[in-house]
């Protein structure tokens, strides 16, 4: 048994409960990483944070492959790592729906976005929805909607770094978890504000290369165990869990999602229609200077984020085997110890094991901090270049002037995700997540393919088309078991839950796309043509692309 | 907005040819000429069925893994079934998407965009 060789705390922890590894070592692991990459991000912003495109696209100076590292060091999150590997480990073949529906999703931005949005917009997702309809109205909602989208996902981040650190350090204590907040927020603050855009890709980039290669790492090491057969490693940890529960199945699929079905299609709708949606990801392909690069981005994209993927599948089985469901239950974090906990059990516990998990740990902390970096920039400027510019000032505003108000404004999101980090740290940070994954599909997409591929779409139907995707998304989510009702619910002793399904997709998609429809045909407005053509033109080739980063 | 400007040496609806229209005149010109509508349906004609394709496949695989539970648990070979099999076909499929996409975007899009694209230089 492993019992006798995990490390009881004494103190702040009941007498159940078990620590992984030394905090100390994972605390130091992390302070070097943070040394690492804020010395980076000074260095490389040397001299150029002062220019619009400088602190939104970093000049657009980044190359396909290094955009690509940068998109998958985005979009992995901590939810992803943590979480994936939990569900499979806990419940087998359902944490594989996750990973498939989060991969697939990248080939709607390749066939249909990347390119078309790279040669259009400039550094927002509002450029694109109001390049050919009024401004001020669509920009007003397509900013309101890519804050609200950006606000979850960072809420989802910072309640993450919570769990996390009292998963890592084995810190139950509230006070913890808040400092631990405060300095995921202020480190997020400093990374924008320092390095801007340029910055924040060097910081994406290298967590990319650590977490992929870490989890490569594991998944090796799990691989070798098992003589390279994935049958022995399903039958290992199908055992392991047998033992633990008999009649206990995990290459059979509904383990988790069994009870609400349409629940879990609905789920599947938002993964794979919102990352296609998702700001901070739109923003990234502003970042390389053409379409052609803008492919390549999305093509290393997909090769990392599948590839990280696959190494989910094995970690998850891993763990159910190496680790056992009735020990990740006892970990602080439960579901979410399992990949964490996988690392310590690899190299047999003791000190290789202190050592390889405080690596994982302070990898999986370096992905929470690119993320929320991301969202920051992303959220400060849609905020200053489409509201303050944009509706505020009529789009005269002075562009160093614009700059500044971006920069004020990711100390101000700043202390909001701090603030409501704290608030939201007991909450489900999968439930956040799709929640903001539910708001991209369903606000966002509709009116990204309306204004790339329909001639008519109009003021009134991009407008009605966000929304009426954004309300019908939150509205649903209030009314649903995930806020009211459920025992695992926001609110567990309320119930205003006559909505079924914990993610609102299924419904708030096709609402989204039918307003788009119908605001368009029932508006008297006569469609620019000319804004128009210039429209299909250059998003289909290009011209003045160039023009526009170098304004 | 700019009035069109005369355009003496070439046609509308052939921007292959020196045409002197300038400014949203000339966005109007090469989105009714034959080479840009030749693009807009080699992109259309590939990746929208594509993008079909892709959609109903995953969606088959969901509803499978929700609804067709036994079938999805079927072993074949050892440990490894149905389900694990289409899902790994997924990651599959999707690598191979990409892979067909930008091989077609190299080779049927990206010239014609490139000469649309310069025949437009100077006079946007």
């Amino acid at each position: 048994m492993v019992a006798p060789l995990l490390q009881i705390a004494p103190l702040l922890q009941s007498p159940l409960e078990v620590k992984l590894g030394n905090p100390w070592a994972n605390i130091a692991i992390f302070a070097v990483f943070v040394v690492v990459t804020l010395t980076i991000v000074i260095r490389v912003s040397q001299g150029g944070r002062k220019k619009a495109s400088d602190f939104y696209t970093g000049g657009a100076q980044f190359d396909g492959r290094q955009n690509g590292l940068a998109i998958a060091g985005d979009y992995l999150s901590a939810a992803s790592f943590l979480g994936i590997v939990g569900a499979i480990a806990l419940s087998g073949y359902d944490g594989l729906l996750y990973s498939i529906g989060f991969l697939v999703a990248w080939l709607v931005a390749l066939l249909l976005v990347a390119e078309p949005l790279r040669n259009t917009g400039k550094y927002t997702m509002a450029d694109v929805l109001s390049f050919r309809m009024r401004q001020r109205p669509v920009r007003m909602a397509a900013a309101t909607s890519t804050l609200a989208v950006s606000f979850f996902y960072l809420l989802a981040q910072m309640a993450g770094a919570g769990a996390l650190v009292s998963l890592l350090l084995g810190v139950k204590s509230s006070l913890m978890q808040d400092l631990v907040i405060v300095i995921v927020g202020a480190l997020m603050i400093a990374y924008v504000l320092i390095g801007g855009m340029k910055g924040t890709t060097w910081v994406q980039m290298i967590k990319a290369i650590l977490l992929v290669l870490g989890a490569g790492i594991m998944t090796l090491w799990v691989l070798a165990k098992v003589g390279f057969n994935l049958s022995s490693l399903f039958g290992n940890a199908n055992t392991a869990a047998q033992e633990a529960k008999a009649g206990t199945d995990l290459m059979r699929p509904m383990g988790k999602y069994g009870s609400n079905k349409l629940g879990f299609i609905s789920l599947s709708i938002a993964l794979v229609l919102g990352t296609a949606g998702l700001p901070h990801v739109l923003m990234r392909f502003y970042t390389v200077p053409t379409a052609k690069e803008a492919r390549r981005s999305v093509s290393w994209a997909i090769g990392l984020i599948g590839a990280f993927y696959l190494f989910t599948f094995v970690l998850g089985y891993g763990a159910a085997w190496l680790v056992g469901a009735p020990t990740i239950n006892t970990l602080p974090g439960k579901a979410n110890a399992a990949a964490p906990a996988l690392a310590y059990w690899l190299p047999g516990q003791g000190i290789g094991g202190t050592i390889f998990l405080a690596v994982i740990a302070g990898v999986a902390f370096a992905t929470i901090l690119a993320v929320v970096a991301g969202l920051a920039i992303t959220a400060s400027a849609s905020f200053a270049h489409d509201i303050y510019n944009a509706v505020m000032k009529d789009g005269k505003a002075d562009p160093a002037q614009e700059v500044k108000i971006a920069r004020m404004t990711v100390i101000v999101i700043g202390i909001l995700a701090i603030v409501g980090g704290i608030a939201a740290k007991s909450q489900n940070i999968a439930f956040l997540v799709s929640l903001a994954f539910a708001v991209a599909a369903s606000a966002n997409l509709p009116s990204i393919l309306y204004s790339l591929y329909w001639k008519r779409f109009n003021t009134q139907g991009s407008v009605w088309s966000i929304y009426g995707g954004l309300i019908s998304a939150i509205g649903l989510i209030i009314f649903s078991p995930a806020v009211s009702g459920a025992p695992t619910a926001m609110f567990p002793n309320a119930n205003f839950d006559w909505f079924p399904l914990d993610n609102p997709a299924l419904v708030s998609v096709p609402v989204g796309f039918l307003l788009g429809w119908l605001g368009t045909v029932l508006s008297k407005e006569t469609p620019d043509l000319d804004k128009a053509a210039e429209m299909e033109v250059r998003s289909m080739t290009g011209a003045g692309a160039e023009g526009a980063i170098a304004h | 907005m700019s009035t069109p400007e005369p355009h003496e040496f070439g046609t509308p609806g052939s921007p292959g040819s020196t045409s002197q229209t300038t400014g949203a005149a000339a966005f109007r010109e090469v989105q009714d000429s034959a080479e840009f509508a030749e693009l807009r349906s080699r992109f259309r004609r590939f990746a929208f069925p594509l993008g079909a394709a892709f959609l109903i496949w995953y969606f088959a695989y969901v509803l499978l893994s929700t609804y067709a539970v036994d079938f999805m648990t079927t072993r074949v070979i050892g440990n490894i079934t149905i389900g694990v099999i289409l899902g790994l076909l997924q990651f599959v499929t999707t690598f191979g998407i990409t892979w067909l996409y930008i091989r077609h975007a190299n080779k049927n899009l990206d010239p014609i965009a490139a000469k649309v694209r310069d025949d437009l230089e100077g006079r946007i």
